[in-house]
């Protein structure tokens, strides 16, 4: 499709699996191109020699082939028209829809000036207790499901999405599914909330390394929500373990030396150059970014979790409570970094410490439960913990209760209660004065 | 003439420019981009081939842009001023800059030019006067700001005349200074350093001795940090490195607080500038943000740049150093900045060391935290500067380079802990693992003993003790089972619980518990020594647990309540009679 005096280059000296080069000039670096029509992207100029990654590899490539070089980097056109609609990972309707019209802009462009980012305040309410009640979420927060692949994630992930209010949902599917795609498509469907979704979608069917598009695609849309319309926005990214094994496969083809775990040294970079994105602006709008990183064996140490955790704030685990046969979220394990900016001050006062000491308590009872199994006589608190942690996994943390936060204290209040004392619960006076049942 | 140069080649923030003059390694070059310029760093050179690091996204940039080196390193613009600023890590003031995006080529300068400071000349004329003498001194924020001789001024300069006591901007200028051949300097409040130069204009740098107060029990009590010590904090994602480091920069007792936020998260950054503000000083009554500067290269924000953060707020400290103030620098994370050495490096196409870091990453390590440091300047007074980073090892493995190459140079070393960070034992600083070099020192001793009592070193210690003591014990009981150790076993082990639920454990969040002055450590610690030397007797190992219980219970109270209040005398007095009751002496 090349226009009318664009120039096309045919001198091809250079071809690998994923990158080829040629010779050309005035030609700006990250600018896109296509060779016989398939879409690449500058990653090196040395003189005239310019060598483009080619996202949908290079078999086939001839040394003939036909460069047009576009003189833009990869873009999105950005406006209302992009709600409701589904798209591959170069922004093109995969749903059989127009093309969208709107300004065009750049995709991973700057980054947003710390000190004009506000603090995010604003509770993000999912009714699922081992969020908000243990790990409260904050718009303007990133935060990831650390999951085995065979963990239900992205049907939490999708509830929290349906019960978060946000003005416009944006997903970014990497490697993932078609039956999972499908899955969210029909959900959203089903909830009629379909006009508030934008997708963003590279399956297992496309080539890997174009997956690598998806969350700058997403948080681009997300940016021009969050910013222009001062809508909340909620990006959902799965899986991210599928964008960092594309990270890898490039990297290797360019002959990088590569770190821990087969990655590239720059992961940590690469990542947090997305989760970055989520931000509360000072004009009302916010970028929130759940995403979903799979773990091999629960493995966390690997290079992908380990590197995620230390950008995001926080990360969720789901695991199986075995004496209630229910999914929960572990309160072990889960962390949201930012819930202390709203417990106690958006949720009622005596949140944190309830939460500290409900989960200090089920800690307690696994110990007990250890002691158990390894034939140790039970003293009579190790019993009461072990009965106040069936309570408290199958009636507030499991998945499948939808509460509220004041009915998940009230409720935390009266296990509490029904089998401790009040010394045990090592909670300030003046509380257990007050909510003790 | 100052060299130029034409870009020959571009990989990611790698640019290759060929220059038609000499230019030096680490020398600052802009490059040309349709207008835009684009800051970098000359980081290898091969004949007429120079590689410079771009501080910026290349994006968009083609051969042949035109590239114009500076003569220079990267410098720090140093002056009164720099107080209360939200800096990036090229010493550009974020605040100053317009729109919510960072924009490319957008360079601000960090200093009010406007300002007038009142100036009180300290030298006089004829005095003579070298590089980093104080000629004067401003009130900056209620500190004692010195207009010193520009550093650079190595040689003896003769005071040729000073200005009166007045009201000047940063350009005026306040003195002249003669050389030895005669050659007049005018000088005004501004100067100018290469940041990755140390700045030595001191006399001598003898061993820390002073304790810094943190105001954080499990350091000051078990493994205190001196004014100019150095101090790491490893500790895998999750386990409160940040909290633990807001809090230091919070309560501690130094005069002047650098945050270098290196590649981590923007949220945090956000979260200091939102709440320093509101803030008090707990030592001065003042309002936090007076005291620090932030220095901001968040994890998103260009690689090249994040290493120079840290390069830039050592040097700032220095800066305040050579005033004779006591400076807190907190880098979170040293290993931020080490992964940006490692992507560099990886694109040179270095011969890489463990983990692909590149083979100097200890001697960059060790040279960096040897510019910390107690010292006397050339006048007499005395300056430190204290620093502490974290290390955010991967997977949570200490054994990784960066780790153990801080791990040689760092004298306070505080693990923070999965398995308490698991249990919401906060902080989660391992008590057995961690350390403090100067505990060791006699000077330390002697000062402390002078500070707080002649036994605190001993109470430390036997505190330590039962810490370990309580561990193997807990190791025992979980193999041999709650019935298969003696009761005296459940004694001792819950004596350690004791002073890990009073004295280790502490609310980051709660008013109160979250900053403990040393005269009430001092309290706790007694207080916890007089249980823990006191002997007991139970019938069974339940009855040790639920006693025990009931006396952490009431400690806790104790540390919620305001010092010597009405209510934390009452907690107090039930615990003494609760200890009466079951003590057998």
């Amino acid at each position: 499709m090349a226009k009318a005096f664009q120039k096309i280059y045919t001198k091809i000296t250079q071809i690998t699996k994923a990158t080829c080069s040629v010779k050309a000039t005035n030609i700006g670096y990250d600018e896109l191109a296509t060779v016989n029509g398939r879409l690449a992207q500058v990653v090196k100029i040395i003189g005239d020699e310019v060598t483009m990654q080619i996202f949908q590899g290079t078999e086939g490539i001839p040394t003939n082939a036909e460069v047009i070089f576009m003189g833009k980097s990869p873009s999105l056109k950005v406006g209302e028209q992009l709600a409701g609609r589904f798209f591959n990972a170069y922004g093109d309707p995969i749903d059989g829809g127009p093309v969208p019209e709107g300004e065009e802009r750049p995709i991973g462009g700057p980054s947003v000036n710390p000190v004009r980012r506000k603090q995010p305040s604003e509770l993000i309410a999912t009714g699922i207790a081992g969020i908000d009640l243990n790990n409260t979420l904050v718009s303007g927060q990133k935060i990831p499901f650390f999951a085995d692949p065979d963990q239900p994630f992205n049907q939490v992930m999708a509830t929290v999405a349906l019960r978060a209010k946000a003005d416009k949902i944006i997903l970014g599917g990497m490697g993932m599914t078609n039956d999972d795609y499908l899955f969210f498509k029909n959900v959203f469907s089903n909830a009629g909330a379909l006009d508030r979704i934008i997708s963003f979608m590279n399956t297992t069917e496309d080539p890997a390394v174009e997956r690598l598009l998806v969350p700058d695609m997403a948080l681009t849309a997300a940016e021009y929500f969050a910013v222009e319309k001062n809508e909340k926005v909620l990006v959902l990214l799965t899986d991210m373990s599928s964008y960092a094994d594309a990270l890898s496969i490039v990297s290797n083809r360019m002959d990088q030396i590569p770190s821990k775990d087969s990655m590239p040294g720059s992961l940590y970079s690469d990542l947090a150059k997305i989760y970055e994105k989520a931000a509360q602006f000072p004009t009302g709008g916010s970028i929130t970014i759940v995403a979903v990183t799979t773990l091999s064996g629960g493995d966390i140490t690997h290079a992908v979790p380990d590197n995620t955790g230390y950008i995001t704030e926080g990360q969720l685990f789901l695991r199986r409570d075995s004496d209630v046969g229910k999914v929960i979220v572990d309160p072990f394990r889960s962390l949201s970094r930012l819930k202390q900016l709203v417990q106690g001050t958006k949720t009622r006062e005596d949140h944190p410490q309830v939460m500290n000491a409900a989960v200090r308590l089920y800690a307690d009872a696994a110990n007990a439960k250890t002691k158990q199994e390894n034939g140790f006589d039970l003293t009579d608190y190790d019993l009461r913990t072990l009965s106040f942690a069936r309570d408290y996994a199958e009636y507030i943390l499991a998945i499948d209760v939808n509460l509220d936060t004041v009915e998940m204290l009230d409720k935390t209040w009266k296990f509490l209660s029904d089998h401790f004392k009040p010394s045990e619960v090592n909670m300030k006076k003046e509380l257990v004065d007050k909510y003790w049942q | 003439m100052l060299t130029k140069g034409i870009v020959r080649g571009i990989i990611s923030n790698l640019v290759i420019v060929e220059v038609d003059g000499p230019v030096a390694q680490n020398e600052i070059a802009y490059i040309n981009l349709e207008g835009v310029r684009l800051m970098s760093e000359v980081i290898k050179v091969v004949g007429k081939n120079v590689y410079v690091q771009v501080f910026e996204s290349t994006r968009g940039l083609k051969v042949d842009a035109e590239v114009e080196f500076q003569g220079h390193m990267l410098e720090v613009v140093l002056g009164p001023g720099l107080l209360e600023r939200n800096l990036d890590g090229l010493e550009n003031d974020l605040d100053k800059m317009e729109g919510v995006f960072l924009k490319r080529g957008e360079y601000t300068f960090p200093l009010d030019e406007e300002k007038l400071w009142r100036f009180k000349p300290i030298a006089g004329p004829g005095d003579t006067v070298t590089g980093g003498s104080w000629l004067g001194e401003v009130d900056e924020n209620f500190q004692p700001h010195k207009i010193m001789l520009p550093f650079v001024m190595k040689e003896e300069y003769r005071l040729k005349s000073i200005v009166e006591e007045g009201a000047y901007n940063i350009y005026k200028t306040i003195a002249v200074v003669e050389d030895q051949n005669g050659k007049e300097t005018e000088i005004n409040m501004i100067q100018r350093w290469p940041v990755k130069m140390p700045l030595t204009t001191y006399k001598e740098k003898p061993r820390p001795y002073k304790l810094l107060e943190t105001g954080v029990r499990s350091i000051d009590t078990l493994n205190p940090i001196v004014e100019g010590g150095t101090g790491f904090i490893p500790g895998a994602f999750g386990t409160g490195k940040t909290v633990l480091q807001h809090a230091i920069s919070k309560q501690a007792e130094a005069d002047i607080v650098i945050i270098a936020a290196c590649g981590e998260r923007a949220n945090e950054v956000v979260e200091i500038f939102t709440e320093f503000p509101e803030l008090i000083d707990p030592h001065t009554g003042r309002k936090l943000m007076e005291r620090t500067i932030i220095v901001a290269n968040t994890s998103n924000m260009p690689v090249a740049a994040r290493e120079a953060s840290v390069y830039t707020a050592m040097s700032i400290g220095e800066y305040y150093r050579s005033m004779g103030l006591k400076v807190l620098l907190m880098a979170d994370s040293t290993s931020r900045w080490a992964q940006a050495l490692r992507e560099m490096s990886n694109r040179l196409e270095e011969l890489p060391g463990p983990d692909a870091f590149p083979m100097d990453l200890s001697a960059i390590i060790s040279n960096f935290y040897g510019r910390a440091g107690h010292v006397i300047l050339n006048n007499g007074e005395e300056g430190s500067i204290t620093f502490i980073g974290t290390v955010s090892p991967a997977g949570g493995n200490l054994k990784e380079p960066v780790t153990e190459n801080t791990k040689k140079v760092a004298r306070c070393f505080y693990a923070l802990e999965q398995d308490r960070a698991d249990k919401k034992r906060y902080p989660a600083i391992n008590p057995i693992e961690s350390y403090s070099k100067y505990i060791e020192y006699p000077e330390f001793e002697e000062e402390i003993s002078k500070q707080i009592s002649d036994d605190w070193t001993e109470k430390v210690n036997e505190a330590k003790t039962r810490l370990l003591r309580g561990k193997e014990i807990s190791e025992q009981i979980n193999i041999l089972g709650d019935d298969g150790v003696p009761v005296e076993y459940h004694i001792t082990y819950w004596k350690s619980e004791l002073i890990d639920f009073i004295v280790l454990q502490q609310d980051a969040f709660d008013e109160i518990d979250s900053v403990t002055p040393m005269e009430r450590q001092k309290h706790i610690l007694d207080m916890v020594t007089e249980v823990c030397r006191t002997e007991f007797e139970f019938d069974n190992f339940n009855k040790v647990a639920d006693y025990f219980k009931e006396l952490i219970n009431i400690g806790r109270q104790m540390n919620y309540a305001e010092f010597k209040s009405e209510k934390f005398n009452d907690y107090y007095r039930q615990l003494q009679e609760l200890v009466s009751q079951k003590s057998i002496n």
